[in-house]
């Protein structure tokens, strides 16, 4: 009996440690460790083949090289503009998905939104790049109309850029968006009409404290993700481009600099983790709930 | 303002014109895509020169060459493909074996561990790129300068790809799968060992049966996530590109269709995965 309980004990911990292995290791060799190890790459300085000495030179040339410091606060600056036009254009979108829509409509509506982005951001930028660059079909449109003289160049621009962005991070946005505001109550938007509110003060004092969690979880998503793109901004910005992961690459690929490419990386990945802490902080929510959301 | 309160004329004249100008935003790249590819045209540009189907089946008379002759673009489409199988494989195994330990097992540390699972969803791709390759290539380094072992999976190639694709689909395939597993009622597993059964038929008959809506689902997300991913992909690509590789550097130099080509033959084949799922969704709610 004794000898029974011994195994089923014994037979619970073999278990365990089989379930457990390949979250260590998908974690620790995977995530936890290429982390410490890209930390400890930024922090050194090659003095001669193959022997380095820790030392903090590749995030001085960050700040005493206007051009990489410049390109970080460009992106930072860009992605924070794209995600509020993100958030405004989707917005009356979820608004109409979840509160104007009837019955299927709304399921219908939803669906269609989601239909572009099941196909690869490649193939939405090359549609972007066919319409907007100088021989493609807006600026031919234009022409005919007579609205310019002769075709223009649309891409390679800042707005070529966001307009990117955004078309890429609408999903990420409609779908938190259309969660938060489905579970708000319309009498709650009766009541306050009926006491006389405008439409403005329903959206304010109401609507938008509701959607509150919805709104931040789709804004550090979307945040997030505009900041690590790298096809869009390269694609449509061209060689004005100037996106920080662009820096990352050719540091690291191009030119071999990896102690360069591993403080650039962590500096994005500072700036997108603050960034996830600050929503966090301001909406009160715990980040565990925003994952599961979107 | 909601449909039970009075709205004026012009609020729903001007949603219902947003509502058509966001449509129109939303599909027209993908159209344009699509019409190009059919263009008799060397260059996806207007004007239109009239139908064609070389730009799929090729023509040599006029140097063209066709997406089906185009043995770069199908070797590329062959190596996304085997990456997104090995990467699809990896992640519903290892996702299924987390939602069962973050579900069913206790042990010291779990909050955390749960914790740490979510975080290769908040690191951008290229950094996971660039700290794998590093991490990577440190140790087969080390392999090669201790013990002569040539380790070359660990150069950048199709190995690391897969890993650094892996590294964060499976995060999403445990939080698919823990999801379902979280709302199954064990009493069933209870009865059924009471009436004799064992607990890997019991696994089988009654547990895994209950998820495969959530495995065939998370399949699908990890393969298409994988098809399409191009930030990990980039940093740890070595020889063979996958297809979103060669399409960005055709894209750089200024293609011919066939790349629209391409990307409508992803358009269908990325709606027909979609429709099956929902299909079979349909299905099980009826």
């Amino acid at each position: 009996m004794l000898e029974a309980t011994a195994t089923a004990a014994w037979h619970r911990r073999l278990m365990l440690g089989l379930l457990l292995a390949p979250a260590l290791i998908w974690l620790f060799a995977l995530i936890v460790l290429p982390h410490l190890d890209l930390a400890l790459l930024s922090f050194r300085e090659s003095v001669a083949p193959r022997q380095y000495v820790p030392s903090l030179t590749q995030y001085r040339t960050f700040f005493v090289e206007p051009l990489y410091w410049h390109v970080f606060a460009r992106t930072a600056i860009l992605s924070a503009i794209a995600t509020a036009l993100t958030l405004l254009i989707a917005f009356p979108v979820a608004w109409t998905i979840a509160k104007l829509a009837r019955g299927r409509m709304g399921a219908l509506l939803f669906v269609v939104c989601l239909i572009p982005f099941w196909v690869s951001e490649t193939v939405r930028t090359l549609g972007w790049m066919i319409l907007l660059r100088e021989s493609g079909v807006l600026p031919a449109f234009l022409a005919h109309l007579g609205v310019t003289h002769g075709p223009i160049e649309l891409l390679y621009h800042d707005a070529t850029i966001l307009v990117g962005l955004v078309y890429t991070s609408l999903l990420f946005m409609v779908v938190p968006l259309v969660g938060s505001l489905e579970s708000l109550d319309n009498s709650l938007i009766e009541a306050a009409y009926d006491l006389g509110s405008g439409g403005f003060a329903i959206l304010r004092k109401i609507v938008i404290p509701h959607a509150a969690p919805g709104i931040t979880a789709g804004c550090i998503v979307v945040f997030m993700l505009t900041l690590g793109n790298y096809l869009t901004p390269t694609l449509l910005g061209g060689k004005n481009s100037l996106w920080f992961t662009e820096q990352i690459y050719s540091q690291f690929i191009t030119r071999f600099n990896w102690e360069q490419g591993a403080a650039f990386g962590f500096l994005l990945l500072a700036l997108s983790t603050a960034m996830v802490w600050f929503g966090l902080k301001l909406s009160g929510q715990r980040f565990s709930d925003v994952m599961r959301r979107t | 303002m909601i449909p039970s309160l009075p709205r004026p004329l012009w609020l729903r004249a001007s949603t219902a014109l947003f509502l058509v100008a966001f449509l129109v935003f939303l599909f027209l790249p993908l159209v344009i895509v699509a019409v190009f590819a059919f263009n008799n045209a060397n260059y996806p540009a207007p004007p239109w020169h009239g139908f064609t189907l070389d730009w799929f089946l090729g023509n040599e008379s006029l140097g063209r060459v066709g997406l089906f002759k185009d043995r770069a673009l199908l070797a590329s489409i062959w190596t996304s493909f085997v990456v997104a199988c090995w990467v699809t494989t990896l992640s519903v195994v290892v996702g299924t074996a987390n939602a069962f330990l973050m579900e069913r097992a206790k042990f010291p540390g779990k909050g955390a561990l749960s914790m740490l699972m979510l975080v290769p969803l908040v690191i951008p791709g290229v950094i996971l790129g660039i700290s794998i390759l590093a991490f990577a290539s440190r140790v087969a380094d080390f392999a090669s300068d201790v013990f002569g072992l040539e380790l070359d999976f660990l150069r950048p190639g199709l190995p690391l790809v897969v890993l650094g694709q892996f590294s964060y689909i499976v995060a999403i395939a445990t939080l698919t799968i823990s999801a379902r597993l979280k709302r199954f009622d064990r009493t069933l597993e209870d009865a059924a060992l009471n009436l004799g059964a064992t607990r890997p038929a019991v696994l089988r008959t009654i547990t895994l049966p209950y998820l495969r809506p959530a495995l065939i689902g998370s399949a699908a997300i990890a393969f298409l996530m994988s098809f399409e991913n191009f930030n990990t992909t980039l940093m740890l690509v070595g020889a063979d590109s996958p297809l979103t590789i060669m399409m960005y550097g055709r894209m750089r130099e200024g293609a011919t269709p066939v790349l629209n080509a391409v990307s409508l033959f992803l358009m269908v084949a990325s709606a027909l995965l979609a429709l099956t799922l929902m299909r079979r969704n349909d299905r099980k709610d009826a």
